[in-house]
C-alpha cells in the first residue's frame, strides 16, 4: 500500500544477502501476481453467470425449433380464449410469463410495506434514541435475523404464518401473498435495517450539534435535518430491499401456495418467478421450450436485480460523496 | 425572554411529547423486528425440542422419510460446506489482499472488481442454481466426461462437486468484505514500520498485516460456511437428493442436504401431519448449525474490532 513493489525489492536487496533477495524478488512477484489473477476469479463469475445464463435464454429469441411452439411476444400477450395464463404443462403449453411477476410483485410489495415501516424506524431508534449500552446489543441481534437460512423463514410462514393470517384476515387460500409477503418481511428487514443505519450514522455529528445548537428539540433534528440528509441512504435501503425481495426464493416457494392466478387479491395463492423456477426446472426436459423459458425468467431476474443493486449503490455512494464521510 | 431562555436548556433535559411519541414508535419498531427473531427461534426450538435425540441425530430416515433420522442430511451439509469452505475461503482472502494490499490507489482493475464483487452479493440464489446447472453440469462436466469417460455422464450431472462450487461462488463475497474489512482496519503503522526496517512486501503481508487480520478472516470463514449451510435454492439443481441410502463417497456422488431435507419434507410429502416432528426437529439442527456459527462469527468481530479500537 505504501511504496511501490519496486523500491520495496530495492530495499529488501540492500538489506540481505544476494541469496535472499533472489528469493525474495521471486516470492514478491509471485505473490503479487498470484493474488491479482485470483482477484479476477469474481469478475470471471460474474461474467460467466451471465453468459451461461443468458446461452440457455437466447434460443427464446433465436431458434426456430423453439419459434414452432413459442413466439417470443406470447410471454407477455395473452393467449385466446385462455388470456394471460402460465401452464407450461398441458395439451397446449401457455408460457404467459405476466402472471409470475404480478406473483413477484404482490408479494414484494407486502413485504415492503411491513418492512420499510418497521426497520427505518428501528435504524432511527438505534442511531438517535437508543441508550448508549443498548445499542451495541440491539444491532448485532438484528444481524443475526439475517443469519436465519431463507428455508428455515419459509418453513415458519408454513407452518405458523400462515395459520396466522388465515385467523386474522380469514383468507380463501391458507397459502396466499400475504403469508409469502410477511415471510419475505423477515428476510429483508435485516437488509433494510443496516443500510439505513448505515446512512444515519454517515450524517456527519456537526449536522447534529449545530441544529442542537440553535435549539433544536430531539424530534426536530430527526426530522428536519438529520432524516433529509440521510433520506437518499434510506431510499437506497428501500431499493436493496426491493432487489432482495425479487430474487428470495425458499421463503415464496414454502408460503405463496404456488398457483399462478392472475389478479390483484392478497388473499389468493400466487405463484412468483423464482418459485417458478425452482419447482419446474428440476423436472423439466433439457433443451425444450420450458427449459428455455426458465433460463428466460433467470435472466430476467438476474438483469433486474443486478440493475437495481447498482442503483442502490451509486445513491449510496452519491450520498456518501455529498457528506463528506467514509469512503 | 428570560422566560423563553430558561426554556431552552428545558426541553434539552425533559422531552416534549413529539420526542417522546417519536421515541416510543421507533422503540417499539425495534421490538417487533427483535420479536420477529424471538417467535421464529421460539417456535423453531419449542417444536423441535422434544424429537433432537441421539437416534436423530445418527441415523438414516426410514419408511418414506417419516421415521429415523437425518444423519445422511447432516453429513452432507458438512461434506458440501467443506468443500465449498476450501474454494472460497482463499480465493476470498487472496481477492482481498490484492484490494486491500497491492491494487495501487485508483486501481481500474482492482474497482472492477469491487463492482463485480458487490453485484455478485446481490445476485438471486436461484439464479446460481441455473449458473451451476448451465456451466458446471451442462459445460464443464459434460466436457470432461467427453474427454475422459467416453460421454458417460459421470460429471455431466448433479454431484457435490459442483454444488459445492456453485455455493462457493455465492459465499466468496462474504469473505471478501469481511476480510477486507479486517486488512483495512490495521493501522498503518505497522506496515511502515515492517517495511522500514527492511520487510519486503510479501514479508509485511504475510507476518505482520495478516496475523493482524486474523479475527476478520474466521469471521468471514464463518459467516461463509453458515450462508453455505442454509442455502437451498443453488443446490436443488446442482447436487442435491430427495433420498439416498448411501453417503456420498465421490465428488460426483449426490448427497443429502438439511436444508432441501426440510423443503422436501415441507412440500413432497404425502402426509405433513406425520412427518411435521422430523420436519421441525431437521429445521432445528439447520438452525443451530447455521445460528451457532453466526453467533460465534459475532463475538469474534466485536472482540476484534474492539482490540484494534
Amino acid at each position: 500500500m505504501t511504496g511501490s513493489a519496486m523500491s520495496d525489492s530495492a530495499l529488501a536487496k540492500q538489506g540481505a544477502g544476494r541469496g535472499l533477495a533472489y528469493q525474495s524478488r521471486w516470492l514478491e512477484r509471485g505473490a503479487e501476481a498470484i493474488v491479482k489473477l485470483v482477484s479476477l476469479a469474481s469478475v470471471a463469475s460474474v461474467v460467466l453467470i451471465l453468459i451461461f445464463v443468458g446461452k440457455e435464454a437466447l434460443p427464446i429469441l433465436t431458434s426456430p425449433e423453439v419459434h414452432k411452439e413459442l413466439n417470443p411476444a406470447q410471454l407477455f400477450l395473452p393467449y385466446p380464449g385462455a388470456g394471460a395464463m402460465w401452464q407450461p404443462v398441458s395439451d397446449v403449453p401457455k408460457y404467459n410469463i405476466i402472471p409470475l411477476f404480478v406473483g413477484t410483485l404482490k408479494v414484494t410489495v407486502v413485504a415492503l410495506v411491513v418492512a420499510v415501516p418497521l426497520s427505518v424506524a428501528s435504524a432511527i431508534y438505534v442511531c438517535e434514541f437508543a441508550p448508549r449500552s443498548l445499542r451495541e446489543y440491539i444491532k448485532p441481534v438484528i444481524e443475526l435475523l439475517a443469519g436465519i437460512p431463507s428455508v428455515v423463514i419459509g418453513f415458519f410462514a408454513l407452518i405458523v404464518l400462515a395459520t396466522w393470517v388465515q385467523r386474522i384476515f380469514g383468507a380463501e387460500h391458507r397459502l396466499n401473498a400475504l403469508v409469502a409477503g410477511f415471510g419475505l418481511a423477515f428476510a429483508i428487514c435485516p437488509v433494510i435495517f443496516s443500510v439505513s443505519e448505515d446512512a444515519l450514522r454517515a450524517v456527519p455529528s456537526s449536522y447534529r450539534t449545530a441544529a442542537v445548537a440553535l435549539g433544536s428539540t430531539p424530534s426536530q433534528t430527526l426530522l428536519r435535518v438529520i432524516l433529509p440528509a440521510a433520506l437518499p441512504g434510506i431510499a437506497a435501503s428501500v431499493v436493496l430491499g426491493f432487489g432482495r425481495a425479487i430474487g428470495e426464493t425458499m421463503i415464496v416457494v414454502l408460503a405463496s401456495g404456488n398457483a399462478a392466478l392472475l389478479d390483484a387479491s392478497l388473499g389468493h395463492s400466487t405463484r412468483t418467478v423464482t418459485a417458478t423456477i425452482a419447482q419446474e426446472l428440476g423436472e423439466v426436459v433439457v433443451g425444450s421450450t420450458h427449459y428455455h423459458v426458465l433460463f428466460a425468467l433467470g435472466a430476467l431476474l438476474f438483469l433486474s436485480t443486478l440493475v437495481v443493486n447498482i442503483a442502490g449503490e451509486r445513491i449510496v455512494f452519491g450520498m456518501r460523496r455529498r457528506l463528506g464521510g467514509g469512503p | 425572554m428570560t422566560a423563553t431562555a430558561g426554556a431552552v436548556p428545558r426541553l434539552g433535559r425533559r422531552p416534549n411529547i413529539a420526542d417522546r411519541t417519536l421515541t416510543g414508535l421507533t422503540a417499539a419498531a425495534t421490538l417487533i423486528i427483535l420479536a420477529m427473531l424471538g417467535v421464529v427461534l421460539g417456535d423453531v426450538i419449542v417444536g423441535g425440542w422434544g424429537i433432537l435425540s441421539w437416534e436423530f441425530i445418527s441415523a438414516a430416515p426410514r419408511d418414506g422419510m417419516t421415521k429415523g433420522g437425518i444423519f445422511p442430511a447432516i453429513f452432507g451439509t458438512v461434506a458440501l460446506t467443506l468443500l465449498m469452505t476450501i474454494v472460497a475461503v482463499p480465493a476470498g482472502v487472496a481477492t482481498a489482499i490484492y484490494l486491500a494490499e497491492y491494487a495501487p490507489p485508483n486501481s481500474r482493475l482492482a474497482r472492477i472488481v469491487q463492482v463485480c464483487i458487490a453485484n455478485l452479493a446481490g445476485v438471486p440464489s436461484i439464479v446460481f442454481g441455473l449458473f451451476g446447472l448451465g456451466f458446471f453440469i451442462a459445460t464443464v462436466g459434460r466436457a470432461i466426461d467427453v474427454a475422459a469417460f467416453a460421454g458417460q455422464p459421470t460429471y455431466g450431472k448433479p454431484s457435490l462437486i459442483w454444488a459445492a462450487l456453485t455455493l462457493s461462488i455465492l459465499t466468496l463475497p462474504v469473505v471478501v468484505v469481511s476480510t477486507e474489512e479486517a486488512l483495512y482496519a490495521v493501522p498503518r503503522e505497522l506496515r511502515d514500520g515492517s517495511l522500514a526496517l527492511g520487510a519486503t512486501k510479501f514479508q509485511t503481508v504475510t507476518r505482520v498485516v495478516l496475523p493482524q487480520a486474523v479475527g476478520g478472516i474466521l469471521t468471514g470463514g464463518i459467516l461463509a460456511v453458515s450462508r453455505g449451510a442454509g442455502e437451498v435454492a443453488p443446490i436443488m439443481f446442482t447436487g442435491a437428493a430427495y433420498f439416498l441410502p448411501y453417503l456420498p463417497t465421490h465428488l460426483n456422488d449426490q448427497f443429502m442436504n438439511l436444508g432441501y431435507h426440510v423443503y422436501v419434507l415441507a412440500t413432497q410429502s404425502p402426509d405433513v401431519d406425520r412427518t411435521k416432528p422430523l420436519l421441525y426437529g431437521t429445521v432445528l439442527v439447520l438452525l443451530l448449525l447455521t445460528f451457532l456459527l453466526n453467533i460465534v462469527a459475532i463475538v469474534i468481530r466485536a472482540r476484534f474490532r474492539r482490540r484494534l479500537a
